[in-house]
């Protein structure tokens, strides 16, 4: 892999710019509700423990793909190489870890 | 209106706890007097602390982990002479002091040596090594440096004001919990941790990036020295272990703050969660500590053998595996913590595999120096020194992955890790202190007060840790206070005598700096490039110009400054100069740094008008630097080339001479 050049990327056109607004304001309130989901859950206990705790789960991995999205512009197109490696590299990090502290702490549980 | 903080906080109740607050606002104050003495307060605010070149935050890294060493060294020293004396006795340290003074030790070690240590090292050298001007983000690096000079302030603080933690280094809950330890000890620690560990998960971000981004034209990652690409995997981990560390404090913090559970014995929390939490930081941050010394070591050996690395490739693959490794081990620092056998297995039989490219770089290290006309300077003899005695670790380690072995948490884990910190991180850091000292002040440390250094340190570790060993294997459990079996004392005697053999090469360094700052036009190094080396930070004047290279070199393959010198092209003057674009000074990174003691500290002590003051100053500091658009000045082409042209440029090498 060649040292790639140092120019800056970010957008400068005014159009550009205001594209960008754009996705951080979408971004923004996708963040907003999508915390406010799971907070409405444990507030009003409408659903069983164990069903509260996959719709929080299910909320919190939607969340990160809207800050990659969203926040940091990850995009999978072949113009940032460099960033979906580096999604794939920490999404299997994310895998062993999260994987190996549940695999873990049930086998504690299954021993108490 | 101060919450906690009253005058029983001060330390009158213990004599020895009233001579280390002493020492700390004496020394606090005896500098300060000196620099105004000198007149000294405006250059070092405008040249020094508020500066944002890389090689200047790298100096004030490396003289922060020195003096912090210091500090760690004394709490060691107390250790080892209330073990010598404390057979059927108190000794003179009473339990609780005793406790204190074993969390701060491997506290301050891991955080503010080690560290500071590697992270001053990266940014003396790696942008040279990769042909860049800059870091890519040379503000967060002056966040970086101030973040964890607070988190180091706000332990030294707790010698003077409070008492720091007794739960020990790694704070285990339930005993850190606000019913066990109701006190600040373990809200100093958290705070110390958090405000530091996030200055290094900004420092992980900034090599990482700067690597990827800014190295010179050609130079292909297959090219990089190896000391840029331990640094290279020490960001990685940095970036995916810091953040774990951060977590488990901060929901130790709520548990003890708001009264949460998630760690508590009962009400849902659970214990394990925060062991395995902060191994998954604790593990990788020993490679994090690891890693930075071999590339040392590699630069060191290739450049004091004269030759190429051997297996270069090879040993980029090993270290592109010890960091993969590194991430699925974490079990094995509570194997005895109760998990069952599947698992056990796996993180145990996981474990050794690491053996394997750490073996790997060590032969690549032996054949590099096979044949080759090895120089036994201070840098060389660390190396050798720690080759021979980082075996014995590793083998020690693959006994402790046994998990029925009855030696868990005696004194032969203490020997363990120490045997692979001080050999394996220390010594490489100290290795590359002396190798890039001339690279960063433009005179190299004299040699012979660096040989007795190395030889009081090796003798000393030896001593200091064969005996607990012993101890180990004899059944004495780490963190006692006092015993009462006879038979352990001779050996920590031994023990005490390594700790003084220590101290004498902590005074030897400290007085090879001296005699080499009186001798300086003795050793100064005119050419730039002392040791004949190899790789492209020998390429820029010693010390380097601000701008580090007034013409980006053009890489074709591994040790390009050996190659232009080869070619003949290293003494060649650039035909035209252009204009630089540098940083300018900032001093957001120290307001920055100072609120987040004022903050961290007032959370310590619960006085909340005050921790206010210190988050808004962090949000006015950051608001700041936002509005900052023009942060950057240019220097002419002209002023390059007066620069440059007082420079005295590297002979080319005789041809023939062995690669």
């Amino acid at each position: 892999m060649a040292a790639p050049p140092r120019l800056s990327k970010m957008p400068t056109s005014p159009q550009r710019r205001k594209s960008t607004i754009k996705g951080y304001l979408v971004g923004a309130v996708l963040a907003l509700v999508l915390t406010a989901i799971p907070f409405g859950f444990v507030a009003t206990r409408t659903l069983r423990p164990k069903q509260i705790f996959v719709a929080i789960s299910i909320a919190a991995i939607i969340q990160v793909v809207v800050h990659l999205r969203y926040f940091l512009r990850l995009d999978l197109k072949p113009s940032s190489q460099n960033k979906s490696i580096s999604l794939c590299f920490a999404a299997v990090v994310l895998f062993i870890l999260f994987g190996g502290t549940l695999w873990i702490m049930f086998n504690l549980n299954y021993r108490k | 209106m101060l919450g906690k903080l009253t005058i029983d906080a001060l330390p009158f109740y213990s004599g020895i706890a009233m001579a280390g607050a002493l020492v700390v606002v004496s020394g606090v104050l005896g500098v300060a007097a000196l620099v105004t003495w000198l007149g000294r307060w405006r250059y070092l605010w405008s040249e020094w602390l508020t500066s944002l070149d890389h090689k200047r935050i790298g100096i004030m890294y490396v003289t922060l982990a020195l003096v912090m060493l210091v500090r760690g060294f004394i709490d060691a020293m107390m250790m080892r002479t209330q073990q010598a004396v404390a057979l059927d006795s108190d000794g003179y340290l009473p339990p609780g002091h005793f406790d204190q003074i074993f969390t701060s030790h491997a506290t301050i070690m891991v955080f503010f040596v080690a560290i500071p240590f590697l992270t001053g090292l990266f940014n003396v050298v790696v942008p040279q090594q990769i042909g860049a001007r800059r870091l890519a983000f040379p503000f967060m690096n002056s966040v970086s440096l101030w973040l964890t000079a607070a988190g180091a302030a706000l332990v030294m603080s707790s010698l003077v004001i409070g008492k720091f933690s007794t739960a020990g280094w790694n704070a285990y809950p339930p005993y850190s919990e606000a019913q066990f330890s109701p006190d600040v000890g373990v809200d100093y620690w958290i705070w110390a941790i958090l405000v530091s560990a996030v200055g290094s998960m900004l420092t992980g971000i900034n090599f990482l990036v700067t690597i990827v981004k800014r190295r010179a034209p050609g130079m292909r990652l297959m090219m990089m020295p190896l000391f840029t690409w331990a640094t290279l995997c020490t960001s990685i981990l940095m970036v995916f272990a810091f953040p774990a560390l951060i977590v488990a404090a901060s929901l130790l913090g709520l548990d003890r703050y708001l009264g949460m559970h998630f760690f508590t014995d009962g009400d849902g929390g659970n214990v394990m969660n925060y062991v395995s939490l902060f191994w998954i930081w604790g593990h990788p941050d020993v490679y994090i500590l690891i890693l930075p010394a071999f590339g040392i070591y590699s630069e060191v050996v290739a450049t004091f053998s004269g030759r190429r690395l051997f297996g270069y490739e090879s040993l980029i693959y090993s270290t592109a595996a010890i960091t993969a490794l590194s991430l699925v081990v974490w079990l094995h620092h509570f194997l005895t913590m109760g998990s069952g056998a599947d698992v056990n297995a796996f993180f145990g039989q996981a474990a050794p595999l690491i053996a394997i490219p750490t073996v790997v770089t060590i032969f690549d290290w032996l054949f590099t120096m096979y044949r080759g006309r090895v120089q036994f300077t201070v840098p060389m003899l660390f190396t050798l020194g720690f080759i021979v005695t980082f075996v014995v670790g590793g083998m020690t380690g693959a006994l402790l992955a046994v998990v029925p072995v009855d030696i868990h948490d005696t004194t032969f884990l203490v020997a363990h890790f120490h045997n692979l910190l001080i050999p394996g991180a220390l010594f490489g850091y100290f290795a590359g202190y002396q190798y890039w000292f001339p690279k960063a002040f433009g005179f190299r440390l004299e040699e012979k007060w660096g040989r007795r250094a190395f030889w009081a340190w090796i003798v000393g570790f030896c001593l200091a840790f064969i005996p607990l060993y012993i101890l180990g294997f004899m059944g004495m459990p780490q963190h006692l206070n006092r015993y009462y079996t006879p038979g352990w004392q001779p050996y920590l005697i031994v023990a005490e005598c390594g700790a003084f053999f220590i101290l004498c090469g902590i005074i030897f360094l400290a007085v090879q700096l001296a005699t080499s700052i009186r001798d300086r036009a003795a050793l100064a190094v005119p050419t730039g490039d002392p040791w004949d080396a190899r790789t492209l930070e020998w390429a820029t004047a010693s010390p380097p110009a601000t701008y580090n290279f007034a013409v980006v070199p053009h890489v074709n393959g591994i040790d390009s400054w050996w190659t232009m010198k080869q070619a003949g092209t290293a003494a060649r003057k650039p035909g035209q100069f252009h204009d630089i674009l540098m940083p300018d000074n900032s001093g957001t990174g120290v307001v920055l740094g100072a609120m987040s003691f004022v903050f961290a500290f007032a959370m310590i002590w619960q006085i909340w008008w005050l921790a206010a003051v210190g988050a808004l100053g962090i949000f006015a500091a950051l608001l700041s630097q936002t509005f900052r658009d023009h942060a950057e000045h240019r220097i002419p082409a002209s002023e390059v080339e007066a620069i440059e042209s007082r420079r005295i440029l590297a002979p080319a090498l005789v041809s023939g001479a062995p690669t």
